[in-house]
């Protein structure tokens, strides 16, 4: 380790107490990954901060010696956005993993960053509230991660994104102070930083506190599962369903090969010989459901449905759900590697698309698994290869790349849910303009002007804070410092 | 410091809107966006003005996806005529806000009204933005799909800046259908039933009846009868259902005289202040901008004679809580009235821990300023529950008292502007007051 770094670890166990910073080797290593696995990364250094004020030293310290930063929740993110630096630290959030506050009349609940996202849910249970936003890692994916991701889950279409459900913010900022985002009631005055402060993929500072809405539990849950020969009659459903002016709390769509993976792994007894299956569950008052209920079902039917299933007490809706929520994990039964890709189209453009990656799969000679959150065109497609095989993990890449291109077309995203991170702010200059990432980096440089905070995620292009915009000549300074490469 | 107006430009694209404020950086001169004017008095004036965008020429409804419940509209097109185009496909943009004022406006006010308390606010719809910055750039941010998480979201950053970081020019919002039945359930609750009138309001937000508004509006002066506003929307059969359960809930805690059910909005319906017109015109925040309401009150109000206007309805006070303490607000705000020798009239969707206190134009400076002073010392906390923040009134023309107060996160806010605006010639002291 060098000097200035072996100064700044005992700096680290000063604040932090020596059991909680991480120096020995394989004991970083442990660390050197979030939930993308592809890029790897062994930090310089770990840190645990106990408490807020802890954490504020531990980014003071950082800020005073230089050094880059990164925080980490759960370490279950898709895009590499918790990815450490060699030569930075990692703050882990775990430790603060405290539900400080439930206020049930309030329905608002003050949290610690490293709590799991469920176990706010279980904490509302008992007065009748939940957590609304279900990243499918809930069970250990942490609110401070779900912040700087804006996670959503399958009941975002009506519940909206974690944005959404938080109303106030404690921060540490880049430059080690603390700070209260939002009032805590979710109608602050002034600039929302709060609403721009959730999904920066923690690159405009460490969330120490959360306040939470709550949200009462619905009196009724019902779940349809509906059998297609193929998806785009599944496709017709939906498009039937918005039309007719429901608004379901998900809607879900599994493609052949994704439910044969899902039948292979947990058995979910899915119509078998079905091209595409369908979930639409649909939740809210127990008069407003039921006249839904019916509309639904008949449209679903009238798409062509081969069987139609429904559910309405937890137990059988488990059923339900067991496939679908098996389904990322599933096709390792039927694929030794396989790349999860996050793509959003317009609703509408569901059908262009998958046909798209249909044909996309077939040139490649790659298999696509397809399950995704139809109901707002978010898409996941898994791309099923085998890296022992020359050739085709770079294929896969490159398949997986074409598909977000093909999402781009259709006017969409190249992320809906799982962020940018490292893995994809190459694609970003395709979304978007030059001009329009430097006036994104503008708030960076409002936060993080010595871009030290989670530096090197989202953009592909460090914006140095302070140079006068549109009038650049030549390369950028950054990249003739070698300090970044343009894609 | 105001009325300095030396022209207004009123762009028809956003080639020219880009131009203008290129030229109007070039020149150094301060710029306040406009559309209808129908909020332009809601906060500190401008500090100088030498350019007055006005967006309505800007005013088309750019598309509309109604497969993908999504609009994209420019800012100057009115919400009643964006109404009435989304209304032909069954669909809405579910804002309350008075039909004649613009999209723009809308969101760079951060208007919402009782709705607020199940479709939020204009942060919460929006899903792609398109502004010219200070000096003439184009940016965008979003997209015109629902679920994106791909950059930072400016439109988060831009709704409610009130034209001090950019000028927008295109917003792309996420719709939803227009409900098929709806039902106005209101509660009357004599003065000395005021606890009853919190329980009301705290039981229908915290209700799985999924509300739509949950109103308060008190308006202060005899004999101060109370009342609380409830709106449900849905199915014909599942709004009647719903009427009948929060009927129950609404007179549960005793002191209602009934629960009068309707299905157009009391009179007290968003409006502000309760009584008298409000600052930015008739119509209020309840109108729902309805295509019949195009033409009428709201749409056709000549706007404001310039954009240094000052209200001529007193003043407003922004009071947000956490519900949990709505009786402690009320009790604050009566005594911090008595305190003051005021009597403030009390509306707004208390539900979500909002309400507006009122002061009539009688209200000297003085008084104003003691009436926030003492209230924010009685609702400060941390984490913070709440903030008090002066909308509207003579007071902030005087530049005598700090409009956010102690919002948390200023400093912050104040380098965002820095980097947004260095000149400090977007709209210059309508946030943060002052020059």
């Amino acid at each position: 380790m060098a000097g200035s770094l072996a100064a700044l670890a005992a700096r680290m166990q000063e604040i932090c107490g020596a059991g909680n910073v991480v120096t020995d080797p394989l004991e970083l290593r442990t660390y050197e990954c979030d939930g993308l696995t592809s890029h790897r990364c062994v930090p310089a250094l770990v840190v645990l901060p106990g408490t807020a004020p802890q954490t504020a030293a531990v980014v003071r310290a950082c800020a005073d010696a230089g050094v880059p930063f990164v925080a980490r929740g759960s370490g279950t993110g898709l895009s590499g956005g918790a990815l450490p630096r060699t030569d930075g630290v990692l703050i882990v959030m775990s430790r603060m993993r405290q539900i400080i506050e439930i206020d049930p009349v309030s329905r608002r609940a003050v949290v610690e960053p490293g709590v799991t996202n469920l176990s706010v849910s279980k904490a509302a249970a008992p007065f009748g509230l939940f957590y609304a936003p279900d990243p499918s890692s809930q069970v250990v994916c942490s609110v401070g991660g779900n912040v700087a991701e804006n996670s959503g889950g399958a009941h975002c279409l009506k519940h909206g994104f974690t944005v959404h459900h938080v109303t106030g913010l404690e921060i540490v900022t880049p430059s080690g102070e603390m700070c209260w985002l939002g009032d805590g009631t979710g109608n602050s005055a002034g600039y929302d930083l709060l609403g721009a402060f959730t999904g920066s993929e923690g690159t405009l500072g460490i969330v120490t506190k959360i306040v939470v809405k709550l949200v009462p539990l619905p009196e009724t849950v019902h779940t349809l599962l509906a059998a297609y020969r193929s998806t785009s009659e599944g496709g017709t459903a939906v498009s039937d369903i918005i039309a007719a002016g429901v608004l379901p709390a998900a809607i879900e769509m599994m493609d052949a090969l994704s439910i044969q993976a899902a039948e292979a792994a947990v058995r979910c007894n899915y119509p078998p010989g079905a091209g595409a299956v369908l979930i639409v569950e649909l939740d809210g008052p127990t008069a407003e459901v039921e006249a839904e209920l019916a509309l639904v079902r008949s449209l679903c039917e009238a798409a062509g449905a081969t069987e139609i299933r429904a559910a309405d007490d937890p137990a059988e809706r488990a059923v339900i759900w067991a496939g679908r929520k098996a389904a990322f994990a599933a096709v390792g039964r039927i694929s030794p590697s396989f790349i999860v890709q996050d793509g959003v189209v317009p609703r509408t453009s569901l059908g262009a698309v998958l046909a798209r990656i249909a044909s996309l799969s077939e040139q490649a000679g790659i298999r696509v698994a397809n399950v995704f959150h139809a109901g707002d065109g978010n898409l996941h497609p898994l791309v099923l290869y085998d890296d022992k095989v020359p050739g085709e993990p770079e294929a896969a890449e490159e398949l997986s790349g074409a598909i977000l291109d093909a999402c781009l077309e259709q006017g969409g995203s190249i992320t809906g849910e799982h962020g940018v991170g490292v893995d994809k702010s190459r694609y970003m200059p395709k979304m978007f303009s030059a001009e329009d990432l430097d006036t994104m980096q503008l708030l960076r440089c409002a936060f993080d002007p010595a871009s030290l905070c989670n530096p090197g995620k989202v953009f592909p292009t460090p914006r140095l804070c302070g140079e006068v915009p549109g009038r650049r000549r030549g390369a950028h300074p950054a990249v003739a410092a070698g300090q970044a490469e343009i894609f | 410091m105001m009325n300095t107006e030396r022209a207004v430009a009123s762009p028809s694209d956003i080639e020219e809107a880009s131009a203008l404020l290129a030229d109007a950086a070039a020149s150094g001169l301060a710029v306040v966006p406009r559309g209808a004017g129908t909020g332009l008095s809601w906060g500190p004036p401008p500090s100088a003005c030498d350019l007055v965008v006005d967006m309505r020429r800007m005013d088309q409804v750019v598309e509309h996806a109604a497969g993908d419940l999504v609009a994209k509209v420019q800012a100057g097109a009115s919400m009643g005529h964006v109404a009435s185009v989304l209304a032909e496909a069954g669909q809405q943009l579910a804002l309350d806000a008075p039909a004649g004022a613009t999209v723009g406006g809308v969101v760079a006010t951060g208007t919402a009204g009782p709705r607020r308390f199940r479709y939020g606010a204009p942060r919460d719809l929006l899903i792609g933005i398109t502004a010219v910055r200070a000096d003439g750039i184009i940016a965008h941010s979003g997209g015109r799909v629902v679920k994106n998480v791909a950059g930072y979201d400016l439109g988060k950053l831009l709704a409610g800046s009130q034209g001090t970081l950019a000028l927008i020019t295109e917003a792309t919002f996420r719709l939803h259908p227009l409900p098929p039945a709806a039902a106005y359930l209101t509660a009357e609750f004599a003065p000395a039933d005021r606890a009853a009138a919190v329980a009301a309001v705290t039981a229908a937000a915290r209700s799985a009846l999924v509300p739509s508004a949950v109103e308060l509006d008190w308006p202060g002066s005899d004999p101060g009868t109370l009342r609380v506003g409830v709106l449900l929307e849905g199915t014909e059969s599942g709004v009647a259902a719903r009427t009948e359960q929060m009927s129950l809930l609404l007179a549960a805690d005793g002191g209602s005289p009934g629960v009068a059910v309707g299905d157009s909005p009391p009179p007290w319906w968003g409006r502000l202040p309760p009584s008298g017109p409000l600052p930015g015109g008739p119509g209020g925040l309840g109108g729902r901008a309805s295509p019949q309401d195009q033409g009428g009150s709201g749409g056709d109000r000549p706007p404001e004679g310039n954009a240094a206007s000052s209200p001529q309805a007193g003043t407003v006070v922004r009071v947000s809580f956490w519900v949990a303490r709505l009786a402690e607000a009320l009790d604050a705000v009566e005594a911090c009235g008595a305190e003051a020798d005021l009597r403030p009239a009390v509306t707004g969707p208390a539900g979500v821990g909002l309400l507006y206190a009122c002061l009539g134009p009688d209200a000297g400076g003085d008084a104003v300023a003691r009436f926030v002073t003492v209230l924010r010392g009685r609702l400060a906390g941390s984490p913070p529950r709440g903030s008090v923040v002066v909308l509207a009134g003579p007071v902030l023309a005087a530049g005598g008292l700090d409009a956010l107060g102690q919002v948390p996160g200023t400093a912050l806010m104040r380098a965002v502007k820095d980097q947004f605006d260095p000149g400090n010639r977007m709209f210059p002291g309508r946030v943060f007051g002052g020059g």
